[in-house]
């Protein structure tokens, strides 16, 4: 008898689990379901696709969007330009801390405004201490800049040749790109943050609610792998516009900078600015020690 | 007839081959620099160009003095205890600068008399080092004048108020 009962319990519990694993794997997809759809949900990593699967992906994107926001949308799956590899030049002696390019780029990034993401930093440093990250402070409020004791050092992304974030992904969901761009497929992203905590500049973001950009500022032009609408629960970061760069213009950052502190261009063409910059200029990289080889040039 | 005819061909093909090269060599590399170098229009107060508007039926005075009918909004900050207006603007045409030579450039042009003082920072803002381009990073750009970002009778830039400070990093977690 008491053998029995032990094969009853046994059954009892085992159908408990099915229906357990049951449950929790409806109640995953419907929760998926709610904000995207089946597709999205069995879709694979961007990369590995062929290009009629990735069109596909685009235009059921676009369809999405177009709908959430009530405005044209378009989304880019435009591959880097052949021969280019993206460098970017910061003048430290002209930046005056406006923080005009902060804001530019969340709006042509569409980053969330509330809970706030900022891809760039202004970080303020007495001119007495030199470049001192450890002195340096972001939420400076000043009538007017730039004050005289102190100068501005924005922190972005630094486009590392060498870049740590990317290979602590589990699911290989960040990687570079061909012209240097460390780009981030927010389908593949499971959210996990390891590439925040490898990144020593502090340039990548969660996203710890659903964004929340207002409509009527939404910038529907964008890229699959940069500025397009993203999902609670991924990280984002700085794609040096790439939306914008692989169409030949220049990031929104250097076309708002008022006092032309910002520089952009490819490095693997000998007459560009960055370049002359690279040749001419005094230059330093941030944590240059810890080997991340950024593409990310400051300069005086 | 038919080989002259077909002389004729070859002498007329020969001549668009030539006529397609020679842009190239020879024009070529001009007509890049040239699409380069894009300026917007110099910033003028507004209703003040042309100044032959005023000036063409006005006696010009030479003589340094502060200005009061006219003009007297510039303050003039700029080696001002060893010049005046009429060492930059020119005394018989208003339209147009001139250089220490005498020679009479328009203000579209208006770097090159910044850069006769200036040389080095002409230089950079030449390779696009100084200044500001905007357009595209691989093709067409277009430069800023120096007077764009200097005034330059008072060429200090000016400051300006700051973008708000973010959010702090804390907030709704506290
Ligand atoms: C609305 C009429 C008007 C216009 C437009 C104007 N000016 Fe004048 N300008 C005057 C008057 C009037 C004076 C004399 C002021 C005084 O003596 O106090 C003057 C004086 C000057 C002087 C001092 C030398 C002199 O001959 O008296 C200079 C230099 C000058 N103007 C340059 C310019 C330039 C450059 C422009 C165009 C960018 C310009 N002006 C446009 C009316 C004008
Ligand atoms: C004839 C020579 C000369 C020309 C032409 C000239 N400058 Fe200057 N500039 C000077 C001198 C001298 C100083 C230093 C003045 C001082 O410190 O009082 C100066 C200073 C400056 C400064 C620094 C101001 C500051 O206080 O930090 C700027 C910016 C400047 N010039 C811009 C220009 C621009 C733009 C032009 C063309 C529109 C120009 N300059 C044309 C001689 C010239
Ligand atoms: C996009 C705006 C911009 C343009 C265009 C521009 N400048 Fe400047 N310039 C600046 C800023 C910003 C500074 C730094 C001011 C400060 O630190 O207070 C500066 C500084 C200077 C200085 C002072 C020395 C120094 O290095 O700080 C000179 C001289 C000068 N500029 C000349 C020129 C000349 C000549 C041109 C044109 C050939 C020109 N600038 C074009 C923005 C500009």
């Amino acid at each position: 008898m008491s053998d029995n009962k032990t094969i009853e319990k046994k059954e009892s519990r085992r159908t408990f689990l099915k229906k357990t694993a049951l449950a929790s794997t409806f109640a995953t997809l419907a929760a998926c379901g709610s904000d995207s759809s089946w597709e999205e949900f069995f879709q694979k990593n961007f990369k590995t696709l062929d290009d009629d699967d990735k069109n596909k992906i685009i235009k059921r994107l676009e369809k999405k969007y177009t709908e959430k926001y009530g405005k044209k949308f378009s989304v880019s799956g435009k591959d880097p330009i052949d021969d280019t590899l993206f460098g970017y030049g910061l003048d430290i002696s002209r930046c005056i801390g406006c923080r005009k390019c902060v804001y530019a780029c969340v709006e042509e990034n569409n980053q969330s405004r509330d809970p706030q993401i900022h891809w760039i930093t202004v970080l303020e440093m007495a001119k007495d201490k030199g470049v001192d990250l450890f002195h340096s402070h972001a939420d400076y409020e000043r009538e007017l800049v730039p004050d005289d004791d102190h100068f501005y050092f924005p922190v972005a992304c630094q486009q590392c040749e060498n870049p740590p974030c990317t290979k602590v992904c589990p699911v290989g969901a960040t990687w570079k790109e061909k012209d240097g761009i460390v780009v981030v497929d927010y389908n593949w992203c499971i959210g996990c943050r390891f590439c925040m905590a490898a990144c020593p500049y502090g340039a990548r973001h969660f996203n710890w609610a659903e964004p929340n950009v207002p409509k009527d500022e939404i910038n529907p032009e964008t890229h699959y792998y940069g500025n397009r609408p993203r999902p609670k629960g991924v990280v984002e970061k700085c794609t040096f516009c790439v939306q914008r760069v692989r169409e030949g213009l220049y990031p929104s950052c250097v076309e708002i900078c008022p006092v032309g502190a910002r520089k952009f261009g490819n490095l693997l063409d000998p007459d560009s600015e960055i370049r002359y910059i690279l040749k001419h200029k005094r230059v330093l990289v941030l944590k240059e020690e810890l080997n991340t080889q950024p593409k990310f040039y400051y300069f005086y | 007839m038919a080989t002259i005819q077909k002389n004729i061909y070859i002498f007329f093909m020969a001549l668009i081959f030539i006529l397609l090269i020679i842009p190239n060599t020879i024009f070529g590399d001009n007509e890049k620099k040239e699409t380069l170098i894009q300026v917007p229009p110099p910033p003028f107060s507004e209703d003040i160009f042309p100044c032959s508007e005023c000036h063409s039926d006005m006696e010009p005075n030479p003589e340094r003095r502060v200005l009061e009918e006219m003009h007297d909004d510039i303050i003039l900050k700029h080696d001002e205890n060893n010049r005046w207006c009429l060492d930059c603007h020119d005394l018989k045409n208003r339209d147009k600068l001139h250089l220490a030579n005498g020679k009479l450039i328009d203000f579209t042009e208006s770097y090159k008399l910044c850069g006769q003082c200036h040389g080095p920072k002409l230089r950079e803002w030449k390779n696009g080092v100084h200044g500001k381009r905007t357009g595209y990073w691989n093709g067409k750009k277009t430069y800023l004048l120096c007077a764009h970002c200097h005034n330059p009778h008072s060429p200090k830039y000016k400051k300006m108020k700051p973008e708000p400070a973010p959010d702090d990093p804390m907030k709704g977690r506290r």
